[in-house]
């Protein structure tokens, strides 16, 4: 772990001003992910800026048109037992239950899990080439142990995923980031803040530099009866997602009206196509109808030898999701018998 | 007139250090404060094989706060030569030198020590030092090195190596007309205790050091750096009365150790090396390891052959072994079988042994096997175990000590509901989930060591244990007490027992499920020798009730020493003490292996372990919900931290059967998932009811108190009854630990 400097800015404005000085400037909250990485060498900071004490960003307010606004520093514990949550949004709830254990998601706040960087056993080796850690070096998950790594929209250069069940949900919710910057405010629709590798895999999402995530805004379309949260992983509790699926319906007796569904655990961002759910619209909610949606979303997936396995395993799950989400029997994340 | 007494011993009793470990008031190796203490943090070379060409610490060295960096160019002469490596369980070979020379044997080698004022600043330094190693070709992949493997020419001490083989098991097996031949895989894994390992070493002044090190027993760290720094033995002391966890990483002294000794004696100042979890993946670990199986038996399942070789990965340093393929020779009774253990030698640090060490492994692979072929012959599993039960030790030709693991079975059994099994794979559901049941039975050698207590007792009636010996959490603090308190007639809180400094009577390592056995045998002694003294004094006071009583006719209870037929008719042993002017009665025994006995019996634990799954078969998931443990160890002197004990297996096993794996990376010859996140235990959520038996087993030769030990039978046959259950439930043989979501869709 380097040595850094610590600043506790009093307002947004000047905490913005601090991200944006320089490069290796870095943003902590909860820390629950910075402060591992800084541990491991991935991270070496010169300077941290502790944004936990900014007025205004730990709060769930209601937004005009009949949504939530989820302030940045919000944490996953307090999002997850928000009684305005549990209630409308029940697939963000059950998501951010599934990841990590109480006490991590008691110190985790919104924007920071928006930012959580992959678990690539080679990213957290600082003694391995990562070209998401050192662009250009290489990329030995490639031809190494790539269990737990992606299958869709992997690049020459990299085959991470992103770790996040919450921004799975988010994902299918389709909420909006709120970020603010060195040129402004912006709102990014989820689909566009998380980005694939290509060939600039160090770059997680499309912030710009110097900008910090504010908020993170739910539609009013909250899928309250139809949906899941079905996270499948290599022991039943406090492990990354192997696959995992957010599903969300809206149906008119059997058939679906709106489909949403996302991918976790198989892509360097939350996976949703939206065509396969557009193809469901109008559809009767069976496994038929279902499978075929399960083709769209894994069309071009591909295996690198250890991880073969997902893309069957993200088939079925898409399956069961799906099937969970049309009968209203959403997955228990204590009960652990998958229904 | 019979009373009846409630004895401590055989009976629940809370943990007597439990409240300092809840309140944190317990002091760990790297928690015990000093003066001026330095910290130092260990850089690790992150190549598998190679030499070090150059070692830049000038921008470390640059940083304040920083006192000195260690590396193999500079660091002090080490006195020892390289026999006084050599520590108390090392396997065959030489062990390894922390900072020896240039060469580079494993990836995680530790390079250099920066030694600073504080931690922050040494782990900041160890950040910039730069370490240029010139890289040649390893082998880390067992696979690739299994024709290479070699039946070790010289065996590791306390670990029988195969017996010869009986009948002629290759011609015995083509002539079997049932016939099962697989082969059985295990992953490496790392033991994981919570606490990592860490010394602190005081600087005493005048070249004497005082050590708290994390160690399953401390002469062992104790007699190695006496050794190794050529230091007079009275000059080092060594303290761990603590051990978070250790599951036998803490067996042998590790390179912290060496680390914080060899730069506190060079900087005559007390320093602390504590390693990171990450740098708990750079030493001991299971050995990943290959069983080929054949078993050959009968139309009506009578036994006719077993074969069963292993293969599994040591360093290229050291030859370890571990008892593998024995168990398949002790289990069943069988005329023709063929044993054999072979190792080869990889580019990694020396395994080392983890929980029951082979145990779980050679067990797994012979109790698939049976499993199977039960299948084949379409015979109960366990009817086919009993049908072939081995009523003596056929390894080695001697009747067993005790053996209720026929009773352990039929008593699992019961309890599980065996009965109403259905037989055909993937009969039984609940729902969407299939159901399987599916049992193994384990063993484990039931060991006695050599061990010393000392039992003082004082004016105030208060009564003080003392052993060299180590608690690495399973209860051996409250078991001594119990076995004191019971001998001496004393309350448990009349009793102070104190362990794991060498300034106390002698102890070997705390390992191989023996210290109940051992320690406990020498806190009776010494106990019993007390009150024989006691006695004595007792008789000789003035008017004395025992004037004319012989041992046999008293007894000692409630701080007294009574006539057994006239409980009122005695003497306080406090009295006893005033009136002989003693402010204390001290005595010192050792306990032993008896060597007749263990010359004319065999003497082992058994277990029959039932376990229930559920599995969501187009998920892969397995959800193991119920187990069932009926366990065979002697006497059970405490049956709530036995049943801790049996329960902590269970969960070990758990892990080996379907999360622990240490992934090595073969082109880089490492070790990739070093963190708890990745490298899975069992969480609670995996975890179901353990309902433990103890069955009764009455053993008079194992050791003087009949207990046979508990610490590893608890997780031998866990695994192979998972995977057999998931056999039963989905119908898919998994031979491959751990049986992971992958392994089951495919």
């Amino acid at each position: 772990m380097n040595r850094f400097s610590y600043a506790r800015p009093d307002d947004l404005a000047e905490a913005v001003q601090a991200s944006a000085a320089q490069a290796g400037n870095r943003v902590i909250a909860g820390g629950t992910n910075l402060i591992d990485l800084m541990k491991y060498n991935v991270e070496r900071p010169a300077h941290l800026i502790d944004i936990t004490r900014l007025p205004g960003l730990d709060r769930i307010e209601p937004t005009p048109n009949g949504g939530l606004r989820i302030g940045a520093l919000v944490t996953n514990s307090t999002v997850a037992y928000d009684d305005r949550i549990a209630a409308r949004y029940k697939l963000l709830a059950s998501a951010i239950l599934a990841g990590a254990s109480p006490q991590l998601r008691n110190a985790a706040t919104t924007g920071g899990n928006l930012l959580q960087r992959t678990r690539c056993y080679y990213f957290y080796d600082s003694a391995t080439a990562c070209n998401k850690r050192e662009p250009g070096s290489g990329c030995p998950a490639i031809g190494g142990l790539n269990r737990i790594h992606a299958i869709l929209g992997t690049s020459e250069h990299c085959i991470a995923t992103h770790p996040s069940d919450m921004c799975v949900a988010l994902a299918a919710l389709a909420a909006t980031v709120h970020v603010t910057g060195p040129t402004g405010d912006r709102a990014i629709p989820f689909a566009d803040f998380h980005r694939l590798p290509g060939d600039r895999p160090d770059r997680d999402t499309t912030l710009e530099h110097g900008e910090i995530v504010t908020a993170v805004e739910l539609p009013p379309e909250s899928f309250t009866t139809h949906h899941t949260y079905l996270k499948l992983r290599d022991r039943l509790s406090y492990a990354f997602a192997l696959v995992s699926v957010a599903a969300a319906l809206d149906l008119d007796g059997d058939t679906v009206r709106t489909a949403r569904i996302a991918l976790g655990g198989v892509a360097h961002k939350p996976w949703r196509i939206p065509a396969a759910e557009d193809a469901l619209s109008g559809q009767p909610a069976t496994a038929e109808s279902f499978a075929r949606a399960a083709e769209t979303l894994l069309s071009g997936a591909q295996g690198r030898g250890h991880n073969d396995f997902k893309i069957g395993l993200a088939r079925q799950a898409i399956l069961r999701a799906l099937q969970q989400a049309a009968a209203g029997t959403p997955q228990s994340q204590t009960d652990k018998r998958i229904r | 007139m019979s009373t009846t007494i409630e004895t401590h011993v055989g009976s629940p009793r809370r943990r007597v250090d439990g409240r300092l470990k809840v309140t944190g008031a317990a002091r760990y190796a790297g928690e015990v404060a000093a003066p001026g203490l330095l910290h130092g943090y260990v850089v690790s070379g992150m190549i598998a094989k190679g030499r070090i060409t150059a070692i830049d610490t000038a921008a470390a060295e640059a940083v304040p706060g920083v006192v000195k960096i260690f590396t193999h160019a500079n660091r002090p002469n080490v006195p020892g030569g390289d026999a006084d490596y050599q520590d108390m369980v090392a396997p065959p070979g030489q062990p390894f030198r922390p900072l020896f020379n240039d060469r580079i044997l494993y990836s995680g080698q530790p390079v250099a020590l920066v030694v600073a004022e504080d931690f922050g600043t040494a782990r900041h330094a160890a950040s910039l030092v730069n370490v240029r190693i010139e890289a040649e070709p390893h082998e880390t992949d067992l696979d690739r090195l299994r024709e290479s493997a070699y039946v070790p020419p010289e065996k590791r001490e306390g670990i029988a190596p195969p017996p010869e083989p009986r009948g002629n098991a290759d011609a015995a097996f083509a002539a079997s007309p049932m016939r099962v031949q697989n082969e059985y895989r295990i992953a490496s894994e790392h033991h994981n205790p919570m606490e990592p390992h860490a010394s602190t070493v005081i600087w005493e002044g005048g070249g004497r050091i005082t050590v708290h090190d994390k160690i399953q027993g401390v002469k062992n760290s104790h007699d190695y750096i006496t050794a190794v720094f050529g230091l007079p033995p009275d000059d080092v002391r060594v303290i761990s009365p603590f051990v978070g966890g250790a599951f036998g990483i803490g067996l042998r002294p590790q390179y912290q150790l060496f680390l914080a000794v060899m730069a506190a004696l060079d900087l005559e100042r007390s320093v602390r090396v504590e390693l990171t979890r990450e740098q708990m993946f750079t030493f001991g670990y299971r050995p990943g390891t290959i069983n080929a199986v054949a078993v050959g038996a009968n139309p009506d399942g009578k036994l006719q052959a077993i074969r069963h070789a292993a293969v599994a990965g040591t360093s290229s340093f050291e030859e370890y072994q571990e008892v593998v393929v024995n168990w398949s020779g002790l289990l069943y009774h069988c005329d023709n079988i063929a044993l054999n253990y072979r190792i080869a030698r990889l580019d990694t640090y020396t395994p080392a042994d983890m929980r029951a060490p082979g145990a779980p492994l050679g067990v797994f692979a012979i109790e698939s096997a049976i499993d199977e072929l039960s299948y084949a012959l379409k015979i109960d599993p366990l009817e086919l175990r009993l049908n072939n039960y081995a009523d003596t030790d056929e390894n080695a030709g001697k009747p067993f000590s005790s053996r209720e693991l026929r009773a352990a079975c039929r008593q699992g059994a019961e309890r599980f509901g065996w009965s109403k099994r259905q037989p055909e794979p993937r009969s039984m559901r609940a729902g969407r989930e299939l159901v399987g049941w599916g049992m193994a039975t384990g063993i484990w050698e039931a060991m006695m060591m050599p061990h010393s207590a000392r039992a003082t007792l004082t004016a105030d009636g208060k009564l003080e244990l003392a052993c060299a010996t180590a608690d690495i959490g399973t209860g051996t603090y409250t078991i001594l007490t119990q076995i004191a308190a019971d001998s001496l007639g004393l309350r448990m809180e009349d009793v102070t027992t104190r362990l794991g400094d060498t300034s106390l009577p002698e102890a070997p390592v705390e390992g191989g499920s023996w210290t109940a056995a051992s320690a406990g045998s020498a806190v009776h002694l010494a106990c019993e020798k007390l009150r024989q003294t006691l006695f004595q004094h007792a008789r000789g006071m003035n008017a004395s009730p025992l004037a004319n009583a012989s041992f046999e006719h008293v007894q000692f209870r409630d701080g007294r020493i009574d006539l057994r037929t006239a409980p009122s008719e005695g003497v306080s042993i406090v009295d006893v003490l005033r009136a002989a002017g003693l402010d204390r009665i001290e005595e010192q025994e050792t306990a032993a292996p008896n060597a007749e006995t263990k010359a004319k019996f065999s003497q082992y634990t058994h277990s029959a372990v039932f376990a229930e799954v559920r599995v969501d078969e187009q998920l892969g998931v397995v959800r193991v919900t119920r187990i069932v443990d009926a366990v065979a160890a002697g006497k059970i002197i405490n049956p709530k931290t036995a049943r801790s004990q049996i329960i902590g297996g269970v969960v070990f096993g758990l892990g080996m059967a379907l999360h622990e794996e240490s992934m090595l990376d073969h082109k880089l010859g490492r070790f990739m998932n070093r963190n708890l996140a990745e490298y899975h235990v069992p969480a609670n959520a995996d975890v179901p009811e353990i309902d433990v038996i103890f069955v009764d087993e009455h053993d008079d030769k194992a050791n003087p108190l009949g207990v046979k030990g508990l610490g590893e039978i608890g997780i031998v046959g866990t695994a192979a009854a998972i995977a057999n259950a998931i056999f039963h439930a989905t119908g898919k043989r998994v031979r491959s630990l751990p049986i992971t979501i992958d392994k089951l869709i495919e």
